[in-house]
C-alpha cells in the first residue's frame, strides 16, 4: 500500500467524524505518580500524568529520552520493576487496573491490551518458532487447541503481510529480517484482537523504509479491527503521521496535549516549539579552492568467508565491501548513507584499518594498506573515530582526564607540564566545562559522553576523524548541538570528516559530498546538493521520499 | 597521586560488601585469626619473649643464647622450660612468656601422650607429646599462607593464558583450549601424589606440584570476558587511538575481567587448602613434623581414644572454610551489578 499525506488525514478525519463521542474514554490515567527507590536515593520517573486515550483513537506519546514515556506505558500494563512504586489512577474500560492482582492483570495482558516494544530482535524469544510464540497467547488467553491456533496464527501473519505464511510459520527469529520480525511481533500483539495496543517506539530500531510499510500496517490494522493505539515515538514526524491527539512529556510531566494539527500548527509550550525546530538544517563551509587529497581508498574489499564443515572449507563470502574506490579532501565532509547491513560501518573501519581489507589505501601520500599494526600506530593520531554508542565507548572506569589524555600518554604528545593544559583545551573545543574532568562517565548525558569522545579524538589534533552514526543514539535536540559542534570544529581546524548515518537528514545538514551504499556497493555519489535534488538512482530516490516526504508535506 | 581513593564504583561494591553482615563479620574474625597466627612465634612458643638476666634484656624469641650466657654448663641453646633454666634466670631476673608455652614441636615429657586438654594444653596433646593448640595456630598460618601463595599464582597464571587465549583467539585460543581440556582431564590427585614421591615435598616444591593443576580455574571465564571485552566499543575506541595490544589488554579489558576472577578467588583458596589438606592427611604433603591440620586429622583418625584430636581439627577446618565461603559470598555480592541493598 502506499502511504500519502492525503489519504492519512481523509482517513482520520473519517475516523473523527465516526468516533461516537463518549463520556467514558477507554483509557484515562489520572495523577500517575511513579517512583524509583534506589538504595537511600529515590528518583521522581513521572510526576502527576493525566491523560485518555477513546476507543479506536491514536494518541501519540512524544518526548526524549528520559522523560518517562516509556515508563508510563509500561505502568498501564503494571510492568514496571519491583523497585518502582507507583500512585494515581489508572483506569481502563471503566475498571481500575492499579487494584487488580497480578492473576487479573496477567488476563488483561496481551488480551484487552498488548503491546510491541521497539528491539523486535529481543522481544521475540530466539529459542522458539514464530507459530509456537504466537499460539502460546492464543492457548493462554482464548484457549485455543493447537490445530486451531495454528490456523489462527497463519491468518495472523497474512494480515501482517508476512509473503509466504505458511512456511514463515516454522521460522526462528533470527531468520527473519528485521521489518518481518516486527511484523510478526505486531502478529502477537494482535492474536487476540487488544481493545487498546501500546506500540513503544515500535519502529525506530528500523530502516527508514521500513518504517514506513509498518507505519502503514499498523494504521491500516487499526482500521480493520478498530482498536485504540497509544503510540509513543521520539520521532515528531512519525507521530504526526499516524495519531489523532499528542501528548508532549518533558521530564515526568506532560507539557502538552492536544489535537496533533493544532499542537503542530500552533505549539504553546516552548518545550513543544524547541522539539519542532530541533530538526537538523544548515549546511557544511564551502570548500577551499582545490584541496589536497588527504585519503584515498582504490577498490576496497571486504569479503568475511562463510565456513562449514569439518575441514572449515570456504563455501562462500557476506560481501561487507565490494570494490569500493573514494577520496576524501582536506576539509571536507564525506557522507555516507546506507540502510544498516549496507557496509558502511565496515567500510570506514577499513580505512582506519581497524578491519582487515584487500585494495590500496593512501593517506596523504603515504600508503597505509601495506603497513603493519606497529608500522601504522604513529600514523594513528592523524585518523580517528567516534562511535555510536555514548554509553559504550566510554571506559567506565576512568576519569574523563584520562579518558581524553589517553592518547596523548600513547603518543607521547603532552608533557608532565601540559598534559593538564591540553585536556582542558579539548575539553572546553568541545563545549564542556573543563571541572568535570575529574567526573566518570555515568555522571554525564548522552550528549555529554559523546561531546567526551569527540573530545578523546580532538585531543590528538588529527586530520580525519570518522564518525560513525554520531548521532543516531541521541535527541533531535542534543543532535543538532553536536552537529553544529561539528561544523564549528571542522571550520576551526580544517578537519575531515566521514559522516556514516542511516539518517539523511542529518547527513545532508553535515556533508559536502554523499555516497550512497548498498550491499556493499556505491550505488550513487555526488554532491549533496545535487544526491537530494536530482537523485538519479531509483535506490536513492526510495531513500530520500521515505526520509524526507513527511517533512515536506509539513 | 589521588590512586588511593576509591573510585565511585568501588565504593559502592564495598558499601555492598559491608551490607552482607555475614560475609562483612567473617572478613572481620578470619583477618584476627589470620593475624594472630601471623604472630605464632609471639603468642605460641617454648621460649619467653623478654627475659632480664643480670640488669640487661635478653629476646630469646628472636636471638639464640647458649646456657653459658646464663651461667650454664654447656654451649648447647638454653632450653627454657626446663627447671634448672629457671633456677639459673630467676635470682637474677625474671622470663615473660607468651600465654602458650609450648611450639608447635615442642614435646611434653610430663604426660602421657596423647594427653587429654587441661589447663596445662588447652587442647591436649597429640600422640606424640606436642601441644595441640601450638599446633593448630602453626598449622592455621601454614595452611592460609599455602592457600594464599596458590591462589595467587595460579590466579597470575590463569588470568595470563586466559587473556592470551580469548584476545588473540584463532589457533592460539584452539590450541590453549583443547591443552587445558586433556590437562584437566588428568587424575590431579594421584599425579601429586606420585610427583611428591619423587622429591623431598618442602612448602615451594608442594606449592609448585599443585600449581601444576591449579591455574586452569580461572582461564576460562578470564577467556570469556575478553572475547566479550574486545569487541567493546571503549576497547575499540582505544585501539583507535594507537594503543598497543598489551596495553589495550591490561588497561581496559582486564578491569572487566577482574570482576569474574575476584569472585572466584575466595573459593579457589578453601579448594587450595582443602587439597594441602587432604596431602598432609594421606602423608604425601609437608614433610613430617611440620604442624599441619591433615596430620592433625590423621592423627584423629588413629587415636580415636583420644577424641580431642579429631573433633579439634574438624572444628578448626570447618571454621576456616565456613569464614572463606562467607566472606567469598559477600564479594561475589559486592561485585554484582545488578544486586543494590535498600537500608
Amino acid at each position: 500500500m502506499h502511504w500519502t499525506r492525503e489519504n492519512t488525514i481523509q482517513t482520520k478525519e473519517l475516523r473523527l467524524e465516526n468516533r461516537t463521542v463518549m463520556d467514558n474514554p477507554l483509557l484515562a490515567i489520572n495523577d500517575l505518580r511513579i517512583r524509583f527507590q534506589q538504595g537511600e536515593n529515590s528518583v521522581d520517573a513521572v510526576k502527576g500524568v493525566s491523560f485518555s486515550v477513546n476507543a479506536g483513537e491514536t494518541v501519540g506519546l512524544v518526548g526524549e529520552s528520559g522523560s518517562g514515556k516509556s515508563i508510563t506505558a509500561l505502568s498501564i500494563l503494571q510492568l514496571l520493576p519491583e523497585n518502582a512504586q507507583c500512585s494515581g489512577e489508572i483506569s481502563f474500560a471503566n475498571e481500575a487496573l492499579l487494584n487488580f492482582s497480578k492473576s487479573q492483570m496477567r488476563r488483561i495482558r496481551g488480551h484487552k491490551i498488548s503491546m510491541i516494544f521497539q528491539e523486535p530482535m529481543t522481544a521475540l524469544n530466539p529459542l522458539h518458532t514464530i507459530e509456537k510464540q504466537i499460539c502460546e497467547v492464543l492457548g493462554i488467553h482464548l484457549g485455543l487447541k493447537s490445530s486451531e491456533a495454528t490456523a489462527k496464527a497463519l491468518e495472523l501473519l497474512e494480515l501482517v503481510g508476512i509473503r509466504d505464511a505458511e512456511s514463515r510459520l516454522k521460522a526462528y527469529p533470527h531468520e527473519l529480517s528485521g521489518g518481518q520480525r516486527q511484523r510478526a511481533m505486531i502478529a502477537m500483539a494482535l492474536a487476540c484482537e487488544p481493545t487498546l495496543l501500546i506500540a513503544d517506539e515500535p519502529t525506530t530500531a528500523l530502516d527508514v523504509t521500513v518504517q514506513r510499510q509498518i507505519l502503514s500496517l499498523l494504521t491500516d490494522l487499526q482500521q480493520k479491527l478498530g482498536m485504540a493505539i497509544l503510540f509513543i515515538s521520539h520521532d515528531l514526524n512519525l507521530i504526526r503521521h499516524v495519531s489523532d491527539r499528542i501528548c508532549v512529556m518533558k521530564d515526568g510531566e506532560i507539557v502538552e496535549q492536544g489535537v496533533t494539527e493544532s499542537v503542530f500548527k500552533a505549539p504553546q509550550h516552548p518545550y513543544t516549539i524547541d522539539l519542532l525546530n530541533a530538526e537538523p538544517d544548515g549546511e557544511p563551509e564551502p570548500l577551499k579552492e582545490n584541496p589536497a587529497n588527504l585519503v584515498t581508498g582504490k577498490k576496497i574489499k571486504v569479503w568475511f568467508p562463510i565456513k562449514k564443515g569439518l575441514f572449515k572449507k570456504t563455501v562462500g563470502h557476506v560481501k561487507a565491501v565490494t570494490d569500493l574506490s573514494l577520496t576524501i579532501h582536506q576539509g571536507e565532509t564525506l557522507g555516507i548513507v546506507g540502510e544498516s547491513g549496507s557496509g558502511k560501518t565496515t567500510l570506514g573501519m577499513a580505512l582506519l584499518k581497524l578491519q582487515i581489507s584487500e585494495g590500496l589505501i593512501q593517506f596523504e601520500d603515504t600508503r597505509i594498506d601495506n603497513m603493519n599494526q606497529n608500522q601504522f600506530r604513529p600514523l594513528r593520531r592523524e585518523m580517528q573515530i567516534v562511535f555510536q554508542d555514548p554509553f559504550g565507548s566510554l571506559s567506565p572506569r576512568m576519569t574523563v582526564a584520562d579518558i581524553v589524555g589517553e592518547g596523548l600518554d600513547i603518543h607521547k604528545l603532552a608533557t608532565e607540564a601540559n598534559r593538564e593544559g591540553l585536556i582542558i583545551a579539548a575539553l572546553t573545543d568541545v563545549g564542556l566545562d573543563p571541572e568535570c574532568r575529574h567526573r566518570y562517565p555515568h555522571e554525564f548525558s548522552g550528549g555529554q559522553r559523546q561531546r567526551i569522545s569527540i573530545a578523546r579524538a580532538l585531543a590528538l589534533k588529527p586530520k580525519l576523524i570518522v564518525l560513525d552514526e554520531p548521532t543516531s543514539a541521541l535527541d533531535r535536540t542534543v543532535q543538532s548541538q553536536i552537529i553544529d559542534l561539528l561544523r564549528n570544529l571542522q571550520k576551526k581546524y580544517n578537519l575531515s570528516y566521514i559522516f556514516i548515518s542511516h539518517d539523511l537528514a542529518v547527513v545532508k545538514a553535515m556533508s559536502h559530498r554523499i555516497i550512497v551504499m548498498q550491499a556493499g556497493e556505491i550505488v550513487e555519489q555526488g554532491n549533496t546538493q545535487q544526491i537530494f535534488n536530482q537523485p538519479v538512482e531509483a535506490y536513492t530516490r526510495e531513500l530520500i521520499s521515505a526520509a524526507f516526504e513527511s517533512q515536506k508535506s509539513a | 597521586m589521588t590512586r588511593f581513593k576509591l573510585n565511585p564504583l568501588n565504593q559502592r561494591r564495598w558499601q555492598n560488601f559491608k551490607q552482607n553482615r555475614r560475609g562483612y563479620i567473617s572478613l572481620w574474625v578470619f583477618s584476627i585469626l589470620f593475624v594472630i597466627t601471623l604472630l605464632a612465634e609471639v603468642v605460641a612458643n617454648d621460649k619467653p619473649l623478654l627475659l632480664w638476666y643480670d640488669g640487661s634484656p635478653y629476646f630469646p624469641t628472636f636471638v639464640t643464647y647458649p646456657e653459658t650466657t646464663f651461667g650454664g654448663e654447656f654451649e648447647l641453646e638454653m632450653d627454657y622450660r626446663q627447671d634448672f633454666a629457671r633456677e639459673l634466670i630467676e635470682p637474677n631476673g625474671w622470663m615473660l612468656w607468651p600465654p602458650i608455652r609450648y611450639s608447635y614441636d615442642t614435646i611434653n615429657y610430663a604426660r602421657i601422650a596423647p594427653a587429654h586438654p587441661s589447663l596445662e594444653n588447652w587442647l591436649g596433646t597429640d600422640d606424640q607429646g606436642r601441644d595441640v593448640l601450638a599446633r593448630v595456630i602453626y598449622g592455621f598460618r601454614i595452611s592460609v599462607l599455602f592457600g594464599l601463595a596458590l591462589t595467587f599464582f595460579s590466579t597470575i597464571i590463569g588470568v595470563a593464558v586466559g587473556a592470551l587465549q580469548g584476545f588473540y583467539g584463532g589457533k592460539i585460543d584452539l590450541f590453549g583450549q583443547r591443552f587445558i581440556e586433556i590437562w584437566s582431564g588428568m587424575p590431579n590427585l594421584y599425579l601429586l601424589i606420585i610427583l611428591s614421591s619423587f622429591v623431598e615435598p618442602g612448602f615451594w616444591w608442594l606449592l609448585g606440584i599443585m600449581l601444576l593443576f591449579q591455574w586452569m580455574a580461572l582461564v576460562d571465564v578470564v577467556r570469556a570476558e575478553f572475547l566479550r571485552g574486545r569487541n567493546l566499543e571503549y576497547v575499540r575506541a582505544a585501539r583507535a587511538l594507537g594503543m598497543t595490544n598489551g596495553r589495550l589488554m591490561f588497561r581496559h579489558i582486564l578491569p572487566n575481567a577482574m570482576i569474574a576472577t575476584v569472585t572466584f578467588m575466595p573459593f579457589i583458596l578453601t579448594g587450595a587448602i582443602t587439597t594441602l589438606t587432604s596431602l598432609d592427611f594421606l602423608g604425601f604433603g609437608l614433610p613430617a613434623g611440620s604442624p599441619s591440620l591433615g596430620e592433625l586429622i590423621a592423627q584423629g583418625k588413629n587415636n580415636l581414644q583420644a577424641p580431642w584430636l579429631g573433633i579439634t581439627a574438624f572444628l578448626v577446618m570447618s571454621i576456616m572454610l565456613t569464614l572463606l565461603v562467607f566472606i567469598g559470598e559477600a564479594c561475589r555480592d559486592a561485585l554484582d551489578p545488578r544486586k543494590y541493598y535498600s537500608n
